[in-house]
């Protein structure tokens, strides 16, 4: 149900910026930045990446292992839940299916668990093929703390709280298991462009 | 909308008679669905400002002057208006009077940031809870503290306020005046051995420094919950 906000104008996007925004989103201006808790801080010594769950044997690098892995430079658009938008952001990150090289599974689903116990869901395929990265590097700087450095998920096609700050490894799964948000009320998805926002959408 | 209260010269609160409102917790929010004649739509989300056993929706907006949704909510809008709300949204950023009735609760807030820590703190006094809780509110001026006479009238029996005027004071304030920073935290909260349940919202970087002093402090991340605002504003 629609009806008119009498009086409401609201202030357009450009035409070239419209069509790359999601239904109900504006574009940001800055950077917002949104965590559910303090922003944790790992020194990069400590740091580690695991792959593990339902996997023939567990996977993990360390910082300089990470780093020493093929990088690419990725420009995306980001859609944050809470309605903001950003266009043509550029981060540098590892793909997920360099990570996934040579690991045996059966899993279809993925949970990304994060330093301060965050964690978010995903199918699998959503991880592969190019949609996927974990992301170091934001606009040629390290990654700030505040937007998940020292290492992210960057899934740009999906809203962007299934892209995990501060993410430590993937849990591969044989269910799709709610991860922190999807158990408080946001969508087991998150499709911006179908605006799977919540339980329900 | 049955009611608009002008709270502070630039924040108004809204209340609403929702039909069907299915209840929600405090600090839960929802969002607000604009609709222009051509069809254009924008939706932002607004904290829950009322508590739990009103019928009625109260939201606490800012009116920020170069925002697209908020002018609009704390300007145009009047007196039997119908706007699209859904919700209730959210639940991890919520309490509840009943699930840990004597876990101490902290709630910091930055200007706006105080709306759903209000929720709680009305919850509290609407529940007729003993919970021992603290408000630590961070506002620029006196005049720009909202709901600065209802959190007088509730003050006292286990419920304590305390200000904080970053910009400007009115002759013989006595209370904090400056930013809020981790002496000011380390005065306010309690030990960290009560394992008080901690509420933060603000803007970014409000609630950075909140958060960032807690946990030096030695308060348990996990025991702290935050929520962020300042969409429009924020760094690269």
């Amino acid at each position: 149900m629609a009806f008119i906000s009498r009086g409401f104008k609201g202030r357009r996007s450009s035409a070239a910026d419209s069509s790359r925004l999601p239904p109900g989103q504006y574009l940001a201006t800055g950077f917002p930045v949104l965590s559910a808790g303090p922003t944790p801080h790992t020194p990069l010594e400590k740091w580690s990446f695991t792959i593990t769950g339902e996997v023939d044997q567990d996977r993990t690098w360390t910082w300089a292992e990470f780093q020493a892995l093929p990088a690419e430079d990725i420009t995306a658009d980001i859609h944050c839940v809470t309605k903001w938008s950003k266009l043509g952001t550029r981060w540098t990150g590892v793909p997920v299916s360099a990570l996934l090289e040579g690991v045996e599974s059966a899993a279809d689903y993925v949970t990304a668990f994060s330093d301060g116990g965050y964690t978010t869901n995903l199918p699998l395929e959503d991880l592969v093929d190019g949609k996927a990265w974990v992301a170091f590097r934001y606009d040629g700087q390290p990654l700030d703390p505040e937007h998940g450095g020292p290492a992210r998920l960057l899934v740009p096609h999906l809203y962007l709280w299934k892209s995990a700050k501060w993410v430590r490894g993937l849990r591969l799964t044989l269910d799709d298991r709610p991860g922190f948000w999807e158990s408080n009320g946001y969508n087991m998805y998150g499709d911006p462009w179908r605006e799977q926002r919540y339980w329900g959408d | 909308m049955r009611e608009l209260i002008p709270e502070t010269p630039h924040v108004s609160t809204l209340v609403f008679e929702v039909p069907e409102w299915p209840g929600h917790l405090a600090g839960q929010h929802v969002d607000v669905r604009l609709t222009a004649e051509d069809g254009y739509q924008a939706q932002r989300s607004y904290s829950i400002a009322s508590p739990p056993e009103d019928g009625a929706v109260a939201l606490t907006v800012e009116r920020l002057e170069e925002g697209e949704v908020s002018p609009y909510l704390a300007g145009e809008v009047r007196q039997g208006d119908q706007l699209e709300l859904r919700g209730p949204i959210g639940g991890y950023f919520v309490w509840q009077a009943g699930s840990e009735p004597q876990r101490p609760v902290l709630l910091i807030g930055g200007g706006s940031g105080v709306v759903p820590l209000m929720a709680m703190i009305r919850h509290r006094h609407a529940a007729g809870a003993g919970t021992p809780m603290r408000l630590l509110y961070s506002s620029r001026s006196l005049e720009d503290v909202i709901y600065r006479a209802e959190l007088d009238r509730l003050a006292g029996g286990g419920l304590a306020i305390v200000h904080t005027l970053t910009r400007s004071r009115p002759p013989g304030w006595t209370g904090y005046a400056r930013r809020l920073d981790r002496e000011m935290l380390a005065e306010v909260a309690w030990p960290v051995t009560l394992g008080a349940a901690i509420f933060i919202c603000g803007p970014t970087s409000f609630v950075e420094t909140a958060s960032a002093g807690l946990v030096e402090l030695g308060y348990p991340p996990e025991s702290i919950r935050t929520e962020r605002f300042g969409a429009t504003g924020g760094t690269t």
